[in-house]
C-alpha cells in the first residue's frame, strides 16, 4: 500500500493530513542575514555569511538537502579558468563570456574569478573534484599531477554556437585547448552543503516558502527589513527580522505551460520554480531587468534532462549519433573533436532533415557509446550523467533495466519527437534583479545570487555569486542598526496568504495555473503586437479579479502551489509592461513584435528596467555594459577578499 | 471486491506512482519524504510501513527519493508509461526497453 487510491480502499477513508495545521499562526525569528531560498546560490550565501561570524537563517521551500535544479547533483563545473591547468587568464575568459548579448557582466566576473577557488571550498566540505580513486586514467583531459578531469565544455568558445572550422582535421589540439571547464561528482554536493551550514550554526528552516519582503516603515524602495514565510506543511506564518536579506530562489518555469500529466513538467524545470523572490523583490520596489525574453521550453518526450540519449541532450559528451542502419550523423557530440559545441549549425540541421526525407538516414537515431573508448564511455555514462542533476535516477533504472553501454545503442528522440510548439515558451533563465557590484539589488538591505539576478547561468556560478553575496550581505550588517518591521504590512501579507483557506469551494491551483498558461499562450506567444500584450494584460487582470477571489486551498500544501499561482500572475503582468515596452524585435531575447519588426537596432540595445514605486511602474534603462570594466570593477569593491575558507 | 470497497472517488492522478516501495524491505524510516523537495509523499499513519504517494503528479522525476533511500530495494523508480527509454544491441539488433 502506497498510494492514496490503495490506502483510501483498505482504510475505508483518506489519510489524514500528517502534519499539525497552524494556519495564520506566527512564529518571530531575529537574524543578521536572511537568505530566501536554499538551492545552491542560497546554501553557498548562507555558508559565506556564517563564516564572517554573522547570524544567518535560510529558508527553503523544499528541503535543503535535495532542493533547487542543483539538488540531485552537478557534473561540470563550468568556468573556472583560474584553475591551475587553464590556459586562458580570467578577466580575458570573463570579457569573452560576457560578451554574448543582454549578459550578466557582474556575475560572470565573479564566476571566472572566484568560481575555482569555491570549488576548492567544495573539496573542503568534503565534495570530490578530482579522480582521486583513479577510475578514469587515460581518459582525454584527465590530468595525471592534479586528478582534474577537464571537460570539452568551452573547448575553444564559449559552447553555445558552432565554432568555425570544427569539421576540419586538426581541430582542438589538446595544446590549444582551454580548459576552463572541470567534470565533478556533484552528486554528494547539496547534502554537504546542508551539513556545512549545521556545522556554522545556520538556522535551516526547510518547508517554508518566502511570500513576501518587508520594507522599513511598510514604505516600498525602503530598507528591506526581513521577510515572511509560510510552511508548506503546517500552514505557519514566519516573520524574519533581518539586517540584511539574500534572495536566491529561480525564476518562473512554467508560466507557459500547465502539463503535469505528460510527466512531470517536462521541462527542465520543477513546480517549485515559480518566480517568488523576483515577485517579491518587485513588490518591494527593487528594479528588474530582461524581463521580455522568453525561449521555446525544451519539451518533449524525451523530457531531455530526464531522458539522456546521446546527440542533441545538454548533457552528453563525446556520444557519436548513428542512424538505424548505424551510420554516422554530422551531428555535433559536444565532445574533444568539436571543442564542446552544443548545437548543430542551421545548414547541418537542415542536412540531417533533407537526408531523412530522401532517405540517406534512417530513423530512430541512436546514441552510439560502444563507438567510444571504454573509459570515455565510463567517463560520459558514470561520471557526467550519474553526478549530473536528475540523469542519477536515469542511468540507474537504465543498468537495472538491462541497458549495457559496452554493448547497446541508446535510443534517441531529438529526431523523432518533433519540435516543442512555439506558444510553450519559458523564462527561467532569462529577466531577474539588477544587481550593483556588491550584488546588492537597488534596495538598500536587499542582495540577490544565482538564478535569482538578471541573465544567470550555471550551477557553479550560483555557487560562486551565493558565496560572494554572502560575504556582501555580511559586511553590511556590520554597518547598520536594527530596523523594525511594519505590523501593517505583516497583517497585510497575512490577508493575502490565508485568504484561500477560508474558501470552501472555487477554483484550485492548477486551474488558476492553467488559465494562466493559456493566457500567455495566446497573447504573450512567439509574436507579439501592442493590441495582443494588452489583451493579455486584461485577461490576467481579469483572472485576478475574477478568479483569484475564487481561489480555495484546505491544507498547507495546496495553499503553498496557490500562491506561487499568485506569484506567477504578478510575474506575467511584469513581463507583458516590460514587452509593451521593448518597441523593437530581439533574437537574443526571443523576441518578436510584429509592429516592430526590426531586428536589433542600435538604438535598442539597452537593458529596459522596471520597478514600483507607490505601486506605480517606473521604467528605465541601462547600457549594454553597465557594470563598467569587469577587472577593474572587481579589483576596486574585493580588496579585502582573502580566497579560499581556511578551517580553523 | 466487495460492493462496500467501491467508492466514489475522483480520477486517479497520472501518472499516479512515480516509486513502487517493497514493504518488506522498507522500514518506513520517512528519509524519502524528507528528500523530496516537492512533498510527493506524506508519512503513514502506521509506524514502520512505506509512506503515501499524495501528490504524484507534480513529481519532475528529480530520483533523490529512491538515489538516496538508506535501504537498497526498498524503493524502485517507477518512470511513467510514456518515459520508458528503448535501446538496440549494436551487435545483435535486438531492443530493449525499460519496463
Amino acid at each position: 500500500m502506497a498510494t492514496w487510491h490503495e490506502y483510501l480502499r483498505t482504510e475505508g477513508r483518506p489519510p489524514a493530513w500528517p502534519y499539525p495545521i497552524r494556519f495564520e499562526q506566527e512564529q518571530v525569528i531575529d537574524t543578521d542575514v536572511l537568505v530566501v531560498g536554499g538551492g545552491i546560490a542560497g546554501c553557498w550565501a548562507a555558508i559565506s555569511a556564517a563564516r564572517q561570524g554573522v547570524r544567518v537563517a535560510l529558508i527553503e521551500k523544499g528541503d535543503v538537502s535535495r532542493s533547487g535544479s542543483g539538488g540531485p547533483g552537478c557534473d561540470h563545473w563550468c568556468n573556472a579558468p583560474a584553475n591551475p591547468l587553464s590556459r586562458v587568464d580570467p578577466d580575458d575568459w570573463a570579457r569573452h563570456m560576457a560578451d554574448r548579448p543582454y549578459s550578466n557582466g557582474i556575475g560572470i566576473q565573479i564566476q571566472c574569478r572566484e568560481d575555482f577557488d569555491t570549488l576548492l571550498e567544495m573539496e573542503q566540505m568534503g565534495g570530490k573534484i578530482r579522480d582521486t580513486d583513479d577510475e578514469y586514467v587515460g581518459a582525454e583531459g584527465r590530468d595525471d599531477k592534479t586528478k582534474f578531469m577537464i571537460s570539452p565544455r568551452y573547448g575553444v568558445t564559449h559552447s553555445y554556437l558552432p565554432i568555425p572550422g570544427m569539421d576540419e582535421p586538426g581541430f582542438n589540439p589538446p595544446e590549444d585547448r582551454n580548459n576552463v571547464v572541470i567534470r565533478v561528482w556533484g552528486n554528494s554536493f547539496k547534502p554537504l552543503l546542508k551539513k556545512e551550514c549545521k556545522r556554522l550554526g545556520v538556522q535551516v528552516f526547510d518547508r517554508i516558502m518566502g511570500t513576501s519582503l518587508l520594507n522599513e516603515n511598510g514604505e516600498q524602495g525602503a530598507r528591506v527589513v526581513g521577510a515572511t514565510g509560510l510552511n508548506s506543511r503546517t500552514g505557519e506564518f514566519l516573520i524574519f527580522r533581518a539586517k540584511a536579506t539574500i534572495l536566491s530562489t529561480s525564476g518562473a518555469g512554467s508560466m507557459w505551460l500547465m502539463s503535469m500529466e505528460h510527466g512531470g513538467y517536462s521541462n527542465m524545470q520543477s513546480r517549485a520554480n515559480s518566480g517568488d523572490g523576483t515577485v517579491m523583490a518587485w513588490k518591494a520596489g527593487a528594479a528588474l531587468t530582461k524581463m521580455e525574453s522568453s525561449g521555446v521550453i525544451g519539451i518533449a518526450t524525451g523530457l531531455k534532462h530526464k531522458w539522456y540519449t546521446g546527440a542533441g541532450d545538454a548533457s552528453y559528451e563525446n556520444v557519436p549519433i548513428v542512424d538505424a542502419k548505424g551510420r554516422r550523423l554530422p551531428y555535433p557530440i559536444q565532445g574533444w573533436e568539436d571543442a564542446g559545441v552544443m548545437v548543430a549549425a542551421p545548414e547541418v540541421e537542415a542536412k540531417i532533415r533533407e537526408g531523412i526525407l530522401k532517405g540517406e538516414y534512417e530513423l530512430p537515431f541512436y546514441g552510439d557509446f560502444p563507438a567510444m573508448a571504454e573509459v570515455e564511455r565510463r567517463a560520459t555514462w558514470d561520471l557526467m550523467l550519474g553526478e549530473e542533476s536528475t540523469t542519477r535516477i536515469f542511468i540507474n533504472t537504465m543498468k537495472q533495466g538491462g541497458f549495457d553501454i559496452n554493448r547497446d545503442l541508446l535510443q534517441a528522440y531529438k529526431f523523432i519527437e518533433g519540435q516543442s510548439l512555439p506558444q510553450w515558451r519559458e523564462a527561467g533563465y532569462g529577466g531577474g534583479i539588477v544587481v550593483d557590484w556588491n550584488l546588492k539589488t537597488t534596495v538598500d538591505g536587499l542582495y540577490a545570487a544565482g538564478t535569482q539576478m538578471f541573465a544567470p547561468e550555471d550551477h557553479s556560478y550560483a555557487a560562486a555569486t551565493g558565496r560572494y553575496a554572502g560575504r556582501k550581505a555580511a559586511a553590511y550588517v556590520r554597518e547598520v542598526g536594527d530596523a523594525e518591521i511594519n505590523r501593517d504590512q505583516i497583517e497585510q501579507e497575512k490577508n493575502r496568504i490565508f485568504a484561500p483557506t477560508k474558501r470552501e469551494r472555487g477554483i484550485e491551483w492548477k486551474e488558476l495555473h492553467s488559465g494562466l498558461s493559456r493566457a500567455m499562450q495566446y497573447y504573450v506567444s512567439e509574436f507579439k503586437t501592442e493590441r495582443l500584450l494588452k489583451m493579455g494584460l486584461e485577461e490576467i487582470e481579469r483572472i485576478e479579479t475574477e478568479a483569484v477571489p475564487q481561489l480555495f486551498a484546505h491544507d498547507p500544501h495546496k495553499l503553498m502551489r496557490s500562491i506561487e499561482d499568485l506569484s506567477m500572475i504578478e510575474y506575467a503582468k511584469i513581463i507583458i509592461h516590460a514587452s509593451l515596452a521593448r518597441k523593437a524585435s530581439s533574437v537574443p531575447l526571443g523576441f518578436n513584435r510584429i509592429d516592430y519588426p526590426e531586428t536589433d537596432p542600435a538604438e535598442w540595445n539597452k537593458f529596459l528596467t522596471f520597478r514600483l514605486e507607490n505601486d506605480k511602474i517606473q521604467a528605465g534603462e541601462l547600457p549594454p555594459n553597465f557594470w563598467g570594466d569587469m577587472a577593474k570593477q572587481y579589483e576596486a569593491h574585493n580588496k579585502d577578499y582573502t580566497g579560499v575558507y581556511s578551517p580553523e | 471486491m466487495s460492493e462496500r470497497d467501491v467508492f466514489a472517488i475522483p480520477n486517479i492522478q497520472t501518472p499516479s506512482t512515480p516509486v513502487i516501495f517493497d514493504p518488506n524491505v522498507c522500514t518506513g524510516c520517512n528519509h524519502c519524504v524528507e528528500t523530496c523537495p516537492i512533498d510527493v509523499f506524506i508519512p503513514n499513519p502506521e509506524k514502520g510501513v512505506p509512506p503515501i504517494i499524495l501528490h504524484a503528479e507534480e513529481c519532475w522525476y528529480c530520483g533523490c527519493c529512491v538515489d538516496d533511500c538508506p535501504c537498497p530495494g526498498a524503493a524502485k523508480f517507477n518512470w511513467p508509461l510514456p518515459l520508458k527509454p528503448r535501446w538496440k544491441n549494436k551487435e545483435s539488433g535486438e531492443v530493449g526497453q525499460l519496463k
